[in-house]
C-alpha cells in the first residue's frame, strides 16, 4: 500500500505571541510539522509496516519549508515532494487543496493522508477540498486506520460517538492527533533522511499560477481575546472553601 | 437570502442550531434579506413547529431515512441539492463534528467561500466578515470572504437563541442519492454521561488530577447534582479513563455552558482553548500556579479529593436534591 501524506510547516503555537503592527509575531521563529499531519506520517508508517509499500510526503510552501520534509524522512516516509511557492500571499485553504490535488491526480496512490486541520489556524476545510477536486472518497476526523489491502477501515471520532466507516482504494482521510503517539527521529532516521529523495515541482509543472490561485477568503486583522474579567482565588479548609463556592455561585454568579 | 442548516440529534434541533437561526434572523432582518431554514433528516416534519418559533420565511427539507445517522457523502449531495433550489447568498451553520466533515467538499462542489468555526460573523457588501479564534485560541483573526455564495461555520454558546414566531412554508426538496463509496459500517456509542457536552448548561471536566475510581465516582456525583455533562482534558482521555466523546480543547469538544467545573485540570492553553467561553468557570487544583487559575472565575487551591465530598454536599442542599 502506497501513502501519500500531506503536511504543512506552522509556527510552534505554544510559544507567546503578540499583535505588532497589525501582524502576528512570534517569541520565536521556530517551525514545526503540523502536530496532526505528524499523526498521519506515523499512521502510515504504522500501516505501511503491516501491509507492505511506502509513505510519501507532499508539502506546498517555501524554501525554509523543506526542513519539516526532512523531519517527516526522518521519522521514515521514503521520499518528499516540496511544490515550492516562496510567497503564498493570499492563499487560503482552497488555494492549498487546488495545488495538492492537482499533483494527486498525477499519482496512483493508495491512500492519501491530511491532519484534521493546522495548528496555527483551526480551519479543517482542506481535507474534504482536496478529496472533493481529486473525485477521492474521505473520512474525516480519523483516529484509527487498519485495512484488508483493498479497503480502509476508520474509525472516526463523531458527534455523539465513534462512527466505523469502510472505503474502497483509493481514499482520503484527515487524521486526529488522537489516533497516535508520532515516533520521534532516531539518529538513524535522521541520518538516512539526508539521502533521501526530494523531487520540487513548481506551480507551472502543474499547470498553475498564482495569480489564479488568489483565495476567496483572507484575513484582515488580528485582535487579543477579550480578557476574561480578573477571578478570585481561595485558599481554606475544604469544608470553608465549599460552602464560600456555592454561596458565590447562588448570590454573586447567580448561576444556581 | 440567508440559509440555516439546523443539525438534529436524536429527534431534536441542536441548541447551537437555533443560536445561528437566531442571529441569522437578526441580519436578515437588518439586511432586507430572506430568512431560510434547512433539516436534513429521516423525518424533518417533526421539528417544523419549533423552527417556526425561530422566524424563518420558508423550511426547505430532505427526507431520507439514510439520514438517521452522519455520513458525509449523502449530506453533501442533499445540501447540494437544497442550495441549488434555494439559491442562498449565505450558507450558515453550526460547528459539530458533523458539519466540519462536509464544509470543505461543500465549498469545493459549490464553488463557495468558506469561513469555519467562527465566534461570531456580520454581512459586508459582496460576502460576509467573521472572526475566528486561531493560534490555538490566544487570538482572533478577522476575516472576509466575498464570493456569490459563503459558507459559515459558528461555534456553540456565540449567539443566544431568541425565538420570533413566524409561519413558515415548507419547501421538500427531492433527494437521490448518487455514487456513495463510503460505507457506514457502525456506531460505537460512548457509554459516558447522559447529557449532550455541546448543549449542556453545566459542565463537570476532569483532568490529570483524577487518579483513581474514588475521584472518578466524585466526577460522577458533582456532574449529577448540577445535572452536568462530563467532559475530560487529553491526559485522562489518553489513559482511557474518560471517553474520546468527552474530550474538551482544540482538538476536541468546544463547550460554552453557564457553569464549567474544572477539576484537577492544569490548564494547558489546548485545554483552555474549548471551555474559555464559558460564562462562570470553578477551578479546583493543588497547585496554586496551575495555569488554569487564570481563567478561573473562581479558584479552589487544594485537594479535589478532600474538596468534592463538602462540595457535592453543600451543592446537593443549593439545587435541592
Amino acid at each position: 500500500m502506497n501513502i501519500l501524506v500531506c503536511i504543512k510547516q506552522v509556527p510552534d503555537v505554544s510559544a507567546p505571541i503578540a499583535i505588532r503592527n497589525g501582524q502576528l509575531s512570534m517569541d520565536t521563529d521556530r517551525m514545526v510539522l503540523n502536530a496532526y499531519d505528524a499523526s498521519g506520517v506515523e499512521e502510515g508508517l504504522v500501516l505501511t509496516e503491516a501491509h507492505g509499500g511506502q509513505v510519501d510526503v507532499i508539502l506546498v510552501g517555501p524554501d525554509k519549508a523543506k526542513e519539516t520534509i526532512r523531519k517527516a524522512l526522518a521519522m521514515g516516509a521514503e521520499k518528499g515532494v516540496h511544490i515550492h511557492v516562496e510567497d503564498t500571499d493570499g492563499f487560503d485553504s482552497d488555494s492549498y487543496a487546488t495545488i495538492l490535488a492537482a499533483y494527486i491526480k498525477t499519482t496512483s496512490y493508495d491512500a492519501i493522508f491530511t491532519g484534521k486541520q493546522s495548528q496555527d489556524t483551526d480551519s479543517g476545510l482542506a481535507g474534504a477540498m482536496i478529496a472533493h477536486k481529486a473525485a477521492l472518497p474521505y473520512a474525516a476526523n480519523a483516529v484509527g486506520i487498519t485495512s484488508d489491502g483493498a479497503s480502509l477501515l476508520v474509525k472516526r471520532q463523531g458527534d455523539t460517538g465513534q462512527e466505523m466507516l469502510s472505503l474502497g482504494l483509493p481514499c482520503l482521510v484527515t487524521c486526529s492527533n488522537d489516533m497516535n503517539n508520532p515516533r520521534i527521529p532516531s539518529l538513524k532516521g535522521i541520518m538516512a533522511s539526508k539521502k533521501k529523495t526530494v523531487d520540487t515541482l513548481t506551480l507551472s509543472d502543474l499547470g498553475l499560477d498564482t495569480a489564479s490561485l488568489k483565495g476567496k477568503t483572507s484575513v484582515t486583522g488580528y485582535t487579543n481575546v477579550p480578557a476574561r474579567a480578573p477571578g478570585k482565588k481561595f485558599e481554606a479548609d475544604p469544608a470553608e472553601l465549599a460552602s464560600q463556592l456555592v454561596m458565590l455561585l447562588q448570590n454573586e454568579a447567580k448561576v444556581i | 437570502m440567508i440559509l440555516v442548516y439546523l443539525s438534529t440529534s436524536q429527534g431534536k434541533i441542536k441548541k447551537s442550531s437555533l443560536e445561528v437561526l437566531s442571529h441569522s434572523r437578526v441580519l436578515a432582518s437588518k439586511a432586507g434579506l430572506p430568512l431560510a431554514a434547512a433539516v436534513v433528516d429521516s423525518d424533518p416534519a417533526r421539528y417544523t413547529d419549533e423552527i417556526a418559533s425561530y422566524g424563518p420565511a420558508q423550511i426547505f427539507t430532505v427526507a431520507d431515512p439514510l439520514f438517521a445517522a452522519h455520513l458525509n457523502q449523502p449530506l453533501i449531495q442533499a445540501l447540494t441539492q437544497i442550495l441549488s433550489t434555494a439559491k442562498p447568498s449565505v450558507f450558515a451553520c453550526a460547528s459539530t463534528e458533523a458539519t466540519k466533515d462536509v464544509l470543505g467538499a461543500l465549498a469545493a462542489s459549490l464553488g463557495a467561500a468558506a469561513i469555519p468555526d467562527v465566534s461570531g460573523f456580520e454581512l459586508i457588501s459582496g460576502g460576509v466578515r467573521a472572526t475566528r479564534p486561531v493560534m490555538a485560541a490566544k487570538i482572533l483573526a478577522q476575516t472576509e470572504a466575498k464570493a456569490d455564495l459563503v459558507l459559515i461555520s459558528v461555534r456553540s454558546g456565540s449567539y443566544d437563541a431568541t425565538t420570533a414566531p413566524s409561519s413558515p412554508s415548507v419547501v421538500p426538496v427531492s433527494f437521490q442519492p448518487g455514487d456513495i463509496r463510503i460505507i457506514l459500517k457502525e456506531i460505537l456509542s460512548s457509554a459516558g454521561s447522559q447529557v449532550d457536552l455541546n448543549e449542556a448548561q453545566v459542565v463537570v471536566a476532569a483532568g490529570r488530577g483524577i487518579k483513581d475510581d474514588e475521584a472518578k465516582k466524585l466526577i460522577d456525583e458533582l456532574a449529577s447534582v448540577t445535572g452536568a455533562a462530563i467532559g475530560a482534558s487529553r491526559a485522562v482521555v489518553e489513559t482511557g479513563m474518560f471517553p474520546a466523546t468527552a474530550q474538551i480543547g482544540q482538538t476536541g469538544k468546544v463547550v460554552s455552558p453557564t457553569l464549567y467545573f474544572a477539576i484537577g485540570i492544569s490548564g494547558a492553553i489546548q485545554h483552555v482553548a474549548g471551555m474559555l467561553n464559558s460564562k462562570v468557570i470553578v477551578a479546583i487544583n493543588k497547585d496554586a500556579d496551575a495555569p488554569i487559575f487564570q481563567y478561573a472565575t473562581y479558584g479552589l487551591v487544594g485537594d479535589l479529593y478532600k474538596i468534592l465530598p463538602p462540595l457535592i454536599a453543600e451543592l446537593k442542599t443549593a439545587y435541592g436534591r
